[in-house]
């Protein structure tokens, strides 16, 4: 890209624009010629970095779509991944398995939420009645953090039910449900911690000066602060788990990738794949802004010297 | 004599790894008096404080407050700081509630009032340091001044024996460090019993019964403020106001 806005653009704005001065306040301010000038340079620059960046974007996507659209392969697999067709047919059938995944994220991340908050607190506890609570928790998390989900899934789903226990479900629903819990119980309790280890100690020493006890300034001073931090990351763990209660349907349950994948089984085509993939990323792509939006103005609020 | 004592600290002795920060520490505060620690950075006037709050051990002697030894460790630690206000140098308001809720937090919880009756007694304090307009705000919206004086308020709401002041005015610019001492001039009329630590050594000779300069840990010099500043003993006391007057902190 050559620079066509250069440095003479900006003079001309300036002399040209001797009269539409900036209503800032009834003192009789008007801008300088410097910072019009200023102001002026910073638009072409503007300018010039907007057209730069859609001449490369533009690039990039024609360099992609030629690469794909050449490749030796691409009849047979538009043909298979991307059927329009099919893809209409499919899409029914995937929505109402999605509503599935959906239920069970609402019911577990509720779960999540309760299990990881509690198993962060418990770890916090001091003085040695707790030291068995303490240690039992900090087991529980290592273990579970190192458990690959899917073994969880198989464990519960085929081993419960292999106990033949009286008044336990054998639902592969409910028992993947309660692996996803379990797992996600640990990830989440870490998030949790490390908020509270985030909160400066100074907060619970004034607490504790006031008189307050130690379960008092974590349940008033250090929890509402740390829960506060936390938001952003515990967003990213519901997305993440998201797409996981996709792994119930081992189980058996039709779920919306297990939808997709007895189309595919029909057919051979595999768009119903494709479609439900789509299906997830709508779904996470709001929670991920939302994750973002919550972290800047954190950030924001953090570089006026406020508080998060 | 001793009835009127609030606080007395007997041969207090603290130390970190090697380092000895408080060495043979004797020191008697008697009721309604303010008692000033100065001293240079480091010479253990913050952790004499921390240790009066039991916010930190001691490794040897006793610290008694009205005669009852709180550093006995079957004493109960929370029941102590109750009847012991501290403010921060650094504030600690607690930034995810409003002023109001800052003062009201330890008379409702730890003292079981009423919030209806704790919310009134908060408003009255606020409105005596000219704050009451703030009592909806948060922290973050305030001056440094404005939250120190929050800060004394919600260290006063609970009803304090005795109020530890920890360099209250260190992070402040000069006017607002008049609007803060100014509260403490205030307290010390009403007759709240004071230990402050402070580097404002005009304020320290002006608002304090006794003054007590603490070097590497010692209490060098302990007496009331003419004899510290006008007549000191010691060679060490002597150097280190001479300092403060060259820093333009004390007139000479």
């Amino acid at each position: 890209m050559s620079a066509e806005a250069g440095p003479s653009g900006p003079v001309d704005t300036v002399k040209g624009s001797a009269g539409p001065a900036g209503p800032a306040g009834d003192d009789g301010y008007r801008p300088s010629e410097r910072r019009l000038a200023h102001e002026a340079y910073r638009r072409a620059r503007a300018r010039r970095s907007a057209l730069v960046a859609t001449a490369s974007t533009t690039a990039t996507a024609v360099v992609l779509y030629l690469l794909v659209v050449n490749s030796p392969g691409w009849e047979v697999t538009r043909r298979t991944f991307f059927n329009l067709e099919y893809a209409r047919q499919a899409l029914p059938e995937v929505l109402r398995g999605l509503r599935l995944n959906l239920e069970l994220m609402l019911g577990c991340g509720v779960l999540i939420l309760v299990f990881g908050l509690l198993l962060a607190v418990l770890r916090t506890l001091r003085g040695p009645v707790f030291l068995p609570v303490r240690l039992l928790a900090t087991a529980y998390v290592d273990f579970f953090l190192g458990l690959p989900m899917i073994i969880c899934l198989l464990v519960m789903i085929t081993g419960v039910p292999a106990l033949r226990l009286t008044g336990v479900t054998t639902d592969p629903l409910l028992l993947g449900g309660a692996a996803l819990v379990l797992t996600y119980s640990a990830y989440v309790s870490e998030v949790f911690r490390s908020g509270i280890e985030s909160v400066h100690p100074s907060q619970r020493a004034a607490a504790r000066s006031l008189g307050l006890t130690n379960a008092q300034a974590m349940r008033y001073v250090v929890l509402p602060q740390a829960v506060r931090r936390v938001v952003p990351p515990l967003i990213n763990n519901l997305v993440s788990l998201q797409k996981d209660t996709g792994l119930v349907s081992i189980g058996g349950a039709i779920d919306a990738v297990y939808a997709a994948k007895i189309l595919a089984a029909h057919s051979f085509n595999f768009t119903p794949y494709l479609v439900a993939g789509l299906v997830f990323i709508v779904l996470t792509v709001p929670l991920t802004r939302i994750a973002d939006w919550l972290t800047g103005r954190m950030n924001r609020r953090q570089l006026q010297g406020g508080a998060v | 004599m001793s009835g009127t004592e609030v606080l007395r600290l007997e041969s207090v002795r603290k130390s970190f790894g090697d380092q000895v920060v408080l060495r043979d520490v004797d020191l008697a505060v008697p009721e309604h008096s303010v008692t000033a620690l100065i001293g240079a950075s480091g010479s253990g006037k913050s952790t004499l404080m921390r240790c009066v709050n039991l916010l930190e051990g001691i490794d040897d002697g006793a610290i008694l407050l009205d005669g009852e030894e709180i550093t006995d460790p079957r004493a109960d630690e929370d029941a102590v700081r109750r009847r012991i206000g501290v403010v921060f140098q650094s504030y600690n308001l607690f930034p995810h509630m409003t002023v109001l809720e800052n003062i009201t937090l330890a008379p409702r919880r730890v003292h079981r009032v009423g919030r209806a009756e704790a919310e009134a007694k908060a408003l009255a304090l606020l409105d005596r340091l000219g704050l009451a307009a703030k009592a909806g705000e948060y922290p973050d919206r305030l001056s440094g001044g404005q939250q120190q004086r929050v800060a004394i308020v919600r260290a006063l709401a609970a009803g304090p024996r005795l109020l530890l002041l920890d360099e209250i005015t260190a992070a402040l610019d000069p006017v607002l460090v008049g609007e803060v001492l100014s509260v403490v001039r205030d307290l010390k009329e009403q007759g709240m019993t004071m230990v402050l630590s402070t580097h404002e050594m005009g304020f320290a000779r002006e608002v304090a019964d006794q003054v007590c300069f603490l070097d590497g840990g010692v209490v060098l010099e302990q007496g009331p403020p003419e004899q510290v500043f006008g007549d000191p003993q010691e060679e060490r006391t002597r150097q280190f106001l001479s300092r403060i007057v060259a820093s333009g902190r004390l007139q000479g």
